[in-house]
């Protein structure tokens, strides 16, 4: 018997054949948009996130582009990326040399993100992490060469906290002292306002992605002294005992003021 | 076959100039009127709407989000907050009661780009092309999605040049008119018609989410037709046209690839076509057939 395919009636045959051409056709699309968005997930290298934004993988799920945190925010800092940013084109970030995050207490970036790409969670602004701030040139930092700018220092929001000076004696005058400036990466925001107000041509101190800028100690080690002072200043070691040292003259050590220097 | 004059002619000497080209002043207007909301903040110091289509926020309360977007992010495993779910409920919401792929013709920024080299097409003479298949950007929309849930990003905002030109528009760029130019050669040199028609997932989501919608383009006077076809020229989607002038059942455009453009209304010198919210009349007798129609 003749079966007679009229082309308006959907045969088995042209039904699964068109499911499948379907399904390929939706995969070869879908491969080549997931290829492309592998490329690179990366903006301009000196590019930092808003205040609250999700890991980079999770932040591009969730930010929709629409350029309400550029809005929302009172100092022009944000921007959105170009195409050139490949997968991350349209998504907002912003330079900390040119124009830092002013660290607002409200947050309005945050605030404005209708879709959560900037977490609602962060509600104090000295909790974000941005990037961390890193001394990347030691041998341009007025600070380090003996002189006095300690800018840097001076405008971080969190000064004496995310930063600070410490003391070091000077070898080459023997009579001076070196202000180094030096970042706690536990409490850096990643603001960038020490890398934008570092007076020299290249800044001395730039935020870095906190991936990169971020070191670990690993649980097996303990700093002894830190150990002692939590442990209201006992031996480290419960019974420890301290034996002679024979055959070992120490050196002739400086007699700091005021304290007996024990070998 | 098609007819060797440009569309248009017929009815500005039947109706005037205005009553041919009245919807499509409406259009170009409500299109500058949603862009210049986004500008008059950065232009004019005067803030209606922040943000771009994406994802807006006007008069600082009323929140009005890409649901195609929002689908896209919940298929990467993310839950947006509830100003970008609640606006796109609201765009969805307005969209499935009017009619979906209204925002093709009345919102979109690239549909002037389209329209731009359709118009130049004609006006060149320039006939052959690539006829794409309608429902393969039906298969983009599904692999938009596969790609999202995958690669657990937006997948299609690495493309799309409609947020890319509002962007543009918008926040300033330079690489995306680029993509708008592209766009513009490939309707105006490859395939006529074939971004919107056959490529873009935004009016594919969009047809999908409002095929019921209210505003529906009828044709009340469809015997009065003369079978000219300007409305087949100048339609984006002119399959969506014969129903409406042969069924006997109604006289209405009920496809949802329908854009509600309003061309048809506009081109025709019999006024056989009318747009408004009535989705049923009485069927007139139906446009009487002659040799070489299209069915």
């Amino acid at each position: 018997m003749a079966i007679e395919t009229d082309r308006r009636t959907p045969t088995r045959r042209r039904f699964v054949q068109g499911t499948l051409r379907t399904a390929a056709g939706a995969g070869a699309c879908g491969l080549g948009l997931a290829l492309f968005a592998e490329q690179s997930r990366s903006l301009p290298a000196d590019a930092l996130r808003p205040p609250g934004a999700l890991p980079e993988q999770k932040f591009l799920s969730a930010c929709v582009r629409c350029g309400l945190c550029v809005r929302a925010c009172p100092y022009d800092t944000l921007k959105l990326a170009d195409l050139a940013a490949g997968p991350a084109g349209g998504t907002p970030y912003f330079r900390a040399r040119k124009i830092p995050c002013e660290m607002c207490d409200d947050i309005p970036c945050v605030k404005a993100c209708p879709t959560g790409a900037l977490d609602k969670s962060l509600t104090d602004i000295s909790v974000a992490r941005m990037g961390v701030a890193v001394i990347v040139s030691r041998d341009t930092c007025l600070n380090l060469q003996g002189l006095r700018c300690d800018v840097c220092y001076r405008v971080c929001p969190l000064i004496d906290k995310a930063i600070r000076l410490e003391i070091r004696h000077n070898e080459r005058t023997g009579r001076h002292a070196h202000l180094i400036p030096v970042v706690d990466t536990s409490a850096c925001t990643g603001c960038g306002k020490c890398e934008q107000s570092c007076v020299l041509e290249e800044a001395a101190i730039k935020v870095l992605p906190a991936a990169l800028a971020h070191g670990r100690i690993g649980a097996h080690y303990g700093l002894g002294w830190e150990e002692k002072a939590r442990h209201g200043d006992k031996p480290f070691v419960e019974g420890i005992i301290d034996l002679p040292d024979r055959g070992y003259t120490p050196p002739e050590l400086p007699r700091p003021l005021g304290r007996e220097v024990r070998p | 076959m098609s007819a060797r004059r440009l569309p248009g002619g017929a009815a500005i000497r039947a109706k005037g100039w205005g009553r041919a080209h009245g919807w499509l002043l409406a259009r170009r207007t409500v299109q500058f009127a949603f862009l210049a909301m986004f500008l008059s903040g950065p232009l004019a110091g005067v803030w209606i709407a922040k943000g771009t289509l994406a994802s807006s926020l006007t008069f600082g309360v009323l929140p009005l989000s890409d649901p195609f977007m929002v689908l896209q992010s919940l298929a990467a495993r993310h839950v947006p907050e509830t100003a970008a779910l609640l606006g796109a409920a609201i765009v969805l919401a307005v969209y499935a009661l009017l009619r979906g792929r209204l925002f093709c013709a009345w919102v979109c920024p690239v549909n002037p780009v389209t329209d731009a080299a359709a118009a130049l097409r004609r006006r060149l003479g320039w006939r052959d092309g690539l006829r794409l298949d309608r429902r393969l950007r039906f298969t983009v929309l599904a692999g938009v999605l596969l790609a999202s849930a995958a690669g657990g990003t937006i997948a299609w905002e690495l493309v799309n040049p409609v947020t890319m030109m509002h962007r543009a528009l918008v926040f300033g760029s330079l690489l995306a008119w680029g993509v708008v130019a592209a766009v513009f050669l490939f309707d105006l040199a490859v395939a006529p018609r074939g971004w919107c028609s056959a490529l873009c997932p935004v009016g594919a989501f969009y047809g999908l989410a409002g095929g019921w919608g209210r505003v529906t383009v009828r044709a009340p006077r469809r015997a009065a037709c003369d079978h000219c076809q300007d409305c087949f020229q100048v339609c984006p989607e002119p399959h969506v046209i014969p129903p409406s002038l042969n069924d006997p059942a109604s006289d209405a455009i009920l496809s949802r690839d329908c854009t509600a453009c309003g061309r048809c209304v506009d081109v025709c010198p019999q006024s056989v076509f009318v747009l408004g919210l009535r989705r049923h009349g009485p069927a007139a007798g139906a446009a009487p057939l002659r040799q070489g129609d299209l069915p």
